[in-house]
């Protein structure tokens, strides 16, 4: 394929292959520009990089590794798992190594400290790794062997995906986020539906997303299956990065001419508030159409989905002044210490404690059912994190509905689903 | 690669939560990991499972996280294809890393069930020796192919590392 008929994704993968052509589902190696891993998924890596007998890692200020799933360390076991990482971080003298205090949820983490690049490919053994595609970035989640691989090599191998263009078209109405356009989008295409496969974001809607809606779109790409999503870069980008990164950059532009598999469009001035109902991302239901009263019994704002300042602060507005119901709890967890910081400053966190939430220091817990939030035998939860799959945030009975931090902190109000507008 | 073994079966969307909950993370021991493995939705799975038997499911199996502990529960249980119509992509490529067999079929699902003897011949095809119906399947690529006959990643680059030409040979 020659370059002008490629992706984004297509050319920032040939770049990285060193070629000057690739097809689609061809096997490519590439050199990375970033490897990131976790506590649950680096302590594997780290056997994989040590069997293969490299006696040091390729860049280690190309390795990032953020502890932020079971730390603080909910029980003994995954005290050891940190201290795996804690010492081979140190063993290996690992630059973007965030001990607790410094860290927070990776996907956050990262493009805060200015580590995440336009037209870089970034590897994490997480899947929510495909946030950085907000940025004009390749990345993508692979497993913990590729992870200690490209640790000792800085290489992974690929296989060229195609891709299917989201235009985005039209002025979102009041209340419309990030988290309406990809739950609308999943509902669209199912939870498989861009599976092998790149998602790309085009249209003349791009400039009402701002970069928090681009990031959480982008995390929930994976919820289609898709390999990766990726926005090009403008205004909004460069905004982002001017505040966040000292360091030079490649962009990658969209070419006119790029094949894609298909194409699919979105109407923000059309997308309402939408809601994922058990047990599958892709079962998404439009708030407007729900006619029963859903109870929850947790409300969880946070994740690296939605745990950004412009989501504590679309909860703020709605909690500022009120009384949680007094049926649910409430968990708000902002994404890094940078966040909480900003959430303090600007009065957020009084009034969230004051409604009756509680705020924790950042970590990946309630999402994946590890800690601070297990759901309890039929117990539902709604939540602005990523997956509601059977037992996801607990109980194999237990229900987690997703939604944006607006409804999320309008039904920790109400004590059942609603729109914003009915507590405002 | 035959094996011949017994069908565990599963429908679509079987997600990497339900093969290994994220509640049994904090260890990344396979013997530990593979106690748990499916018990969400089949608690009998793991008393169940011998050497040689094989795994059988719908469309986007492995969906959702990228965790390695979901297809090393499944390998250490004694499995080693899984036979799906369609994987997660994180999920297919762990699966070949590991040494796990991905194969991609969608015709073999409705000709089998629970229970069933099979055998896989990754070369020729599936034969259900329970009902003697069978299909042919599709290879993984030249270079998956590659990294699962040597056992998995870190053989395939340990094996390259020790070639003259090095780490950077070509494909």
């Amino acid at each position: 394929m020659i370059k002008e008929r490629m992706t984004m994704t297509q050319q920032i993968l040939v770049k990285h292959a060193a070629r000057e052509e690739i097809e689609v589902g061809q096997i490519i190696e590439v050199d990375v520009d970033m490897v990131l891993g976790n506590d649950i998924t680096t302590p594997v890596a780290i056997e994989s990089f040590l069997k293969t007998s490299v006696i040091d890692v390729f860049d280690k200020s190309k390795i990032s590794i953020v502890p932020d799933h079971f730390s603080p360390n909910k029980d003994i076991k995954s005290a050891e798992q940190c201290k795996k990482v804690r010492e081979f971080a140190k063993r290996f003298d690992i630059d973007n190594y965030f001990e607790l205090g410094q860290m927070g949820i990776e996907h956050a983490l990262l493009p805060e400290k200015g580590l995440i690049k336009p037209s870089e490919i970034i590897i994490g053994a997480d899947s929510h790794t495909c946030t950085f595609g907000a940025l004009n970035a390749f990345s993508t989640g692979i497993g913990s062997t590729d992870m200690g691989v490209a640790m000792a090599t800085g290489r992974i191998w690929f296989k060229v995906p195609s891709a299917i263009k989201v235009n985005i078209i039209g002025k979102p109405q009041k209340w419309v986020s990030g988290k309406d356009v990809i739950l609308n989008l999943i509902g669209k295409i199912g939870v498989s539906g861009a599976n092998y496969k790149s998602l790309e974001f085009y249209g003349d809607g791009l400039k009402y997303l701002s970069i928090d809606d681009r990031f959480t779109i982008t995390n929930m790409v994976i919820e289609a299956g898709a390999k990766n999503g990726i926005f090009p870069f403008d205004e909004i980008t460069k905004a982002y990065l001017d505040e966040h990164c000292d360091k030079k950059y490649e962009i990658t532009y969209p070419n006119e001419n790029a094949e894609f598999e298909s194409e699919i469009t979105i109407d923000l001035s059309k997308l309402k508030l939408t809601v994922a109902f058990p047990h599958l991302p892709e079962n998404t239901h439009e708030i407007d159409e729900i006619n029963e009263k859903i109870k929850v019994d947790q409300v969880m704002i946070g994740s690296c989905t939605n745990g950004r300042i412009s989501d504590l602060q679309a909860a703020y507005k709605i909690l500022k002044g009120k009384k949680i119901n007094p049926s649910l709890r409430v968990i708000i967890i902002p994404a890094t210490q940078k966040i909480y910081l900003d959430a303090l400053k600007n009065g957020y966190i009084e009034e969230f404690i004051k409604a009756g939430a509680i705020v924790s220091t950042p970590t990946c817990g309630p999402c994946l059912g590890g800690h601070m939030g297990v759901l309890a035998k039929d117990e539902v939860c709604i939540s602005t994190t990523n997956r509601n799959f059977v037992g996801r945030m607990g109980h194999v009975e237990s229900k987690v509905y997703l939604a944006s931090p607006s409804v999320a902190a309008a039904t920790a109000i109400k004590g059942y689903i609603v729109h914003p507008n009915e507590v405002l | 690669m035959i094996i011949k073994g017994k069908v565990h079966k599963y429908g679509d969307n079987i997600d990497t939560d339900v093969i290994i909950p994220a509640r049994y993370l904090n260890s990344s021991n396979s013997k530990e990991l593979s106690k748990h493995c499916m018990e969400d939705i089949d608690s009998e799975f793991s008393s169940r499972v011998r050497r040689g038997d094989v795994i059988i499911a719908g469309e986007n199996f492995g969906c959702g996280s990228s965790r390695e502990h979901a297809p090393i529960a499944i390998k250490e249980s004694g499995v080693n294809i899984v036979i799906a119509k369609s994987f997660a992509r994180i999920f297919y490529r762990n699966a070949i890393n590991i040494g796990l067999i991905p194969i991609e079929n969608s015709e073999i699902y409705e000709k089998v069930s629970k229970g069933n003897l099979i055998l896989v011949n990754t070369d020729e095809g599936i034969v259900n020796l329970s009902t003697g119906e069978e299909v042919n399947i599709t290879k993984p690529s030249k270079y998956q192919l590659n990294i699962l006959e040597n056992g998995g990643l870190v053989n395939f680059i340990k094996n390259r590392i020790s070639k003259p030409e090095g780490i950077l040979n070509e494909i």
